[in-house]
């Protein structure tokens, strides 16, 4: 399959990262659907393999390990709940713990006393599915950078999705500043204990970031945030009020297509009204913003064919669940191992299409070889993009000598500032 | 291009006007230089420019400034967006994308500028700040003077006819400052932006600026040509002061001109003694109270400090150079013991700092960091003296004493943020003596303060010094080093590469000679005070 699209379409490009959260819906839909242990870890595998070809070197691309604990805990817990809180249906009994009397008014609830394998499986499937969603949406996280997310808002939420861009940039001075407030605090000795000691680095903490709040206000300010864009109220209220309720039709309708026993009009149609109306808000007051986007990500074959492998994922596996229920949700009672169908498993195949279909991603950081970070920067002749040398004229001294050259080559340690080793990591490295 | 017309500013809660009738024009294309001591109101003059001040700042502006014909009182800062590019202190503290493609973007975006054009200026000011290999790089992993080039950068796209930039080279080590200001003359020469730019560290930037606006600091301005106003301008570059000295005409601005005029300066210098460097051994028993054995630091898999040794003698200034990032804080923190330490020995007078409690390791070394105000937290200066008192369990009253020697007349119930920079690291310096330590380490102890504040501070390290106190300070500030230590430690990529007597290191390196020592070179003069004392005892003698 991959041979009707050779390399010309393969060039290393970000996926939009629309089209990757679809994918990663259609997937977690699939799981949504059944208990059947074998299948759930086949869509693990699945989204595991597609984030481990497909995913660039952002940090944020490196936390699908978390997500996979994450999944872990989920079982974990799950099993041990059925433990504690046994109820003890089921035949097969597994081993007896004491169990613990509970006063009359808590009847119905049972701690400890009999485990059955029944109770146990039961938790461990049940787990296993929501976990499995866990991960879906970590792969999603994993392969599309959350920033750029919030860039391809629409233009009605723009402002909105600028905030969350900041207060995201915002955490990790934070952290940085502790850190160093922490520090110096030991520099003080450090004697105190309890609330003196706290107040001895919230306030410097405080006021650090009071500080830098301000000087990206200001920056912000003279950098024309907010210059265009500015809805009226009026317009403000009615494309709240379209896409909230929008965004709850979209809830709704999830909802209803993820619970099997939901009503039928529950499910697509509400999804279909609610996108609608939120499509429309957002529409609306988008209108009235005037703003373009640097390199914004568009829908291409690559988008088109992962959605279409995620969502195909998703409707397979749901079309199996009217045909065929029986095998997506294997029986506890009588107990029975877990059966592997034809149908079910090709749906979850299709949605590892991706890990070949997608285009790979740019990496950030050189490949081994690639350019020389250490080179003066001044020095070298700067490559030129196509169609960029006309109407700047003036530019073209890019290249010419630097103004002050005089000390660039001399001894005495000096050079190039290195790259990596910032000054900020100088400041604040733990 | 931008015209102030009987500016004055006044903020609520001063007394005097920040700005006094300000008459104030500069021309297309001009690179105008702001200068004047710490509070003079450099940074409001910078700020009224785009409409800062007062939209954003608050206080009253009366008056009228306009840029290219436009009114700052008509419309918010936002709306000069296209016109006035402006650049902060903390150019990091001033970024709102994580990578710096986005972030060149970024402007662009707000002023609604087409995609393809946008891509377009986006590759050219990468070029025209030869930061094109930074594209994909995250803003915080880029060194202090990638930073402050992508902050130009980032208001340039946007193609502003003026460009206001705060202290673009104070925070960066003398290459870093060099590329940073070779990309500034280069837009003013090639591309006719008009730049008006505040430094403290005059003498990196006077001898490429077209006009210099000098405050005094009671509100008004002088504005002329380099050489008339710093004539009788209150701060002045070395190589000024040099000219003054040796009563050149006009005065020369740059190294070269003062080189070429030099040669009758050099005869009359040629037979005085040399100036006494290094200090003389404080007593029999000259022990070094700091003795460090191949300190190793490094962060997850970065060596940061590769088996240093240093020795520290009491009563020596010692200072540490090198780049942004060569190692410098790390070797500090790992010096005081709260930093972290993977291999080697610290020893102060048979003690490893990192051994004993924090307490206790702050009486054997202390250390003023890079930014003082986090060791700050109280709200008045007085308690922040008493605290220091019950933590160094000295006598009360100690740490007030220390800091009335240091800088005297601070009022007790100041609050430590409305301090200067001079006076906040003074009561950061008084609490960490408070302590008694024999070992004073400095972290870029200069930023952010002005000719006579340095030099104020220039001798109050010395006069640490004389008590028999070892004294390690690290620093970009070659002309402090010059007038104030007496060995020099430069490190690279966390590793020795030159120590020595001050005079043998520093002359011998174009980055980190002061100017004095470029202009009289080969002879080993590196501060005019030293030059007016040779020449006053010349003419003693005769």
């Amino acid at each position: 399959m991959t041979s009707r699209f050779p390399e010309r379409g393969r060039l290393p490009r970000t996926l939009h990262p629309g089209a990757w959260w679809l994918w990663a819906l259609g997937l977690a839909t699939a799981a949504s659907r059944t208990t059947n242990p074998v299948l759930l870890v086949l869509i693990i595998a699945v989204a595991g393999l597609v984030v481990a070809r497909r995913r660039g070197d952002a940090p944020w691309a490196l936390a699908f390990r978390l997500y996979l604990l994450l999944g872990a805990f989920i079982v974990f817990s799950r099993v041990l709940f059925r433990v504690v809180f046994g109820g003890g249906q089921g035949d097969h009994i597994l081993f007896t713990l004491p169990e613990i009397p509970l006063p009359a008014w808590a009847a119905g609830i049972r701690l400890f006393g009999p485990v059955a394998v029944e109770q146990l499986l039961g938790g461990l499937y049940d787990g296993l599915r929501l976990a499995t969603m866990v991960v879906c949406i970590g792969a999603a996280n994993a392969l599309a950078n959350p920033k750029r997310l919030l860039k391809a808002v629409p233009g009605a939420l723009y402002q909105v999705g600028s905030a969350v861009v900041v207060a995201l940039s915002v955490a990790p001075q934070l952290v940085e500043s502790v850190l160093r407030v922490r520090r110096a605090r030991r520099l003080r000795g450090g004697r105190q204990r309890g609330m003196r000691a706290l107040r001895g680095i919230v306030i410097p903490v405080l006021a650090d970031a009071m500080d830098r709040s301000l000087a990206l206000a200001a920056a912000m300010d003279s950098r024309g945030y907010g210059r265009v864009g500015t809805l009226s109220p009026r317009a403000r209220l009615v494309t709240g009020v379209l896409v909230l309720g929008g965004l709850v039709g979209v809830c709704v309708g999830v909802y209803g297509l993820m619970d099997g026993s939901a009503p039928r009009q529950l499910g697509l149609p509400m999804l279909l009204a609610g996108t609608a109306v939120a499509a429309a808000g957002l529409l609306w007051g988008g209108r009235q913003v005037r703003r373009s986007v640097h390199r914004p990500d568009r829908w291409r074959l690559g988008e088109v064919l992962v959605v279409c492998c995620g969502i195909g994922s998703g409707g397979l596996l749901y079309l199996t669940s009217q045909v065929d229920a029986a095998n997506l949700y294997p029986s506890l009672n009588p107990l029975a191992w877990p059966e592997l169908a034809l149908l079910p498993s090709l749906a979850v195949l299709v949605g590892v299409l991706p890990a070949w279909l997608a285009p790979p991603p740019e990496l950030s950081s050189p490949p081994a070889g690639g350019w020389d970070e250490r080179r003066p920067a001044s020095s070298g002749v700067p490559a030129r993009v196509g169609g960029s040398a006309e109407g700047t004229a003036g530019l073209t001294a890019a290249g010419a000598e630097p103004v002050v050259p005089a000390h660039r080559t001399g001894g005495g340690g000096d050079g190039e500032p290195p790259g990596p080793p910032s000054r900020a990591q100088e400041r604040t490295t733990p | 291009m931008i015209e102030f017309d009987r500016v004055t500013v006044h903020y609520p809660e001063a007394a005097e006007p920040a700005l006094r009738e300000v008459d104030l024009t500069v021309g297309e294309g001009e690179l105008c230089l702001v200068v004047g001591r710490t509070g003079a109101g450099k940074s409001t003059l910078l700020g009224a420019i785009n409409g800062l001040v007062p939209h954003f700042t608050g206080g009253h502006l009366h008056g009228e400034v306009r840029v290219g014909g436009v009114s700052t009182a008509s419309r918010p800062p936002r709306e000069f967006a296209h016109l006035v590019g402006r650049v902060g202190q903390d150019p990091l503290a001033g970024f709102v994308t994580d990578t710096v493609e986005d972030e060149l973007a970024y402007t662009m975006e707000q002023l609604g500028v087409r995609p393809e054009v946008m891509r377009k200026r986006v590759e050219e000011t990468l070029d025209l700040l030869g930061i094109a290999e930074l594209r994909r790089r995250p803003l915080r992993t880029l060194s202090g003077g990638q930073q402050q080039r992508v902050a130009i950068g980032a208001v340039l796209t946007a193609h502003p006819a003026v460009l206001v930039l705060d202290e673009p080279t104070s925070a960066l080590d003398p290459t870093a400052a060099e590329d940073v200001l070779a990309a500034i003359t280069r837009l003013v020469h090639d591309l006719g932006v008009t730049v008006v730019a505040a430094e403290h560290r005059m003498e990196r930037v006077v001898q490429y600026a077209d006009r210099l606006v000098h405050l005094p600091g009671d509100g008004s301005v002088l504005v002329g040509s380099p050489s008339e106003v710093l004539d009788v301008s209150s701060v002045a570059p070395p190589v000024v002061e040099l000219g003054r000295l040796a009563g050149w005409r006009p005065l020369p601005l740059s190294v070269r001109d003062a080189r070429r005029r030099a040669a009758g300066l050099r005869e009359r210098l040629r037979d005085q003694p040399r100036p006494v460097r290094g200090r003389a051994p404080v007593g029999a028993d000259d022990q070094p109270r700091l003795v460090a054995r191949r300190v190793v630091v490094r962060y997850a898999r970065l060596p940061a400090v590769r088996e240093v040794s240093v020795e520290l003698a009491p009563g020596a200034v010692v200072a540490l150079m090198g780049r942004n990032g060569s190692g410098k804080s790390s070797l500090l923190w790992a010096l005081q013991g709260s930093g972290p330490r993977q291999g080697g020995t610290v020893s102060v007078d048979g003690t490893d700092p990192k051994e004993v409690g924090a307490a206790e390791a702050r009486a054997l070394v202390g250390l003023v960091p890079q930014t003082p105000g986090d060791l700050l937290y109280l709200e008045t200066v007085a308690e922040e003296c008493e605290q220091a008192d019950r933590e160094s369990e000295a006598p009360e009253g100690t740490c007030r004493r220390l800091l009335d020697r240091l800088t005297p007349g601070i009022p007790p119930d100041l609050h430590p943020r409305d301090l200067s920079e001079g006076q906040r690291l003074s009561l950061v310096l008084a609490v960490q003596l408070t302590a008694a330590p024999a070992v004073v380490l400095l972290d870029e102890p200069t930023r952010g303060l002005d000719y006579h504040a340095k030099a104020n501070f220039g001798a109050l390290v010395r006069e640490l010094a004389s008590e028999g106190r070892a004294v390690l300070l690290a620093t970009h500030d070659v002309e402090f080093v010059a007038g104030v230590s007496d060995r020099v430690v430069v490190l690279a990529e966390g590793e020795v590469v030159a120590d020595g007597p001050t005079a043998e290191v520093v002359v011998a390196s174009p980055a980190f000679a002061p100017q004095v020592a470029k202009v009289l070179s080969p002879q080993p003069w590196l501060t005019v005070s030293e030059v007016r004392d040779a020449l006053a005892g010349a003419e003693a003698r005769v």
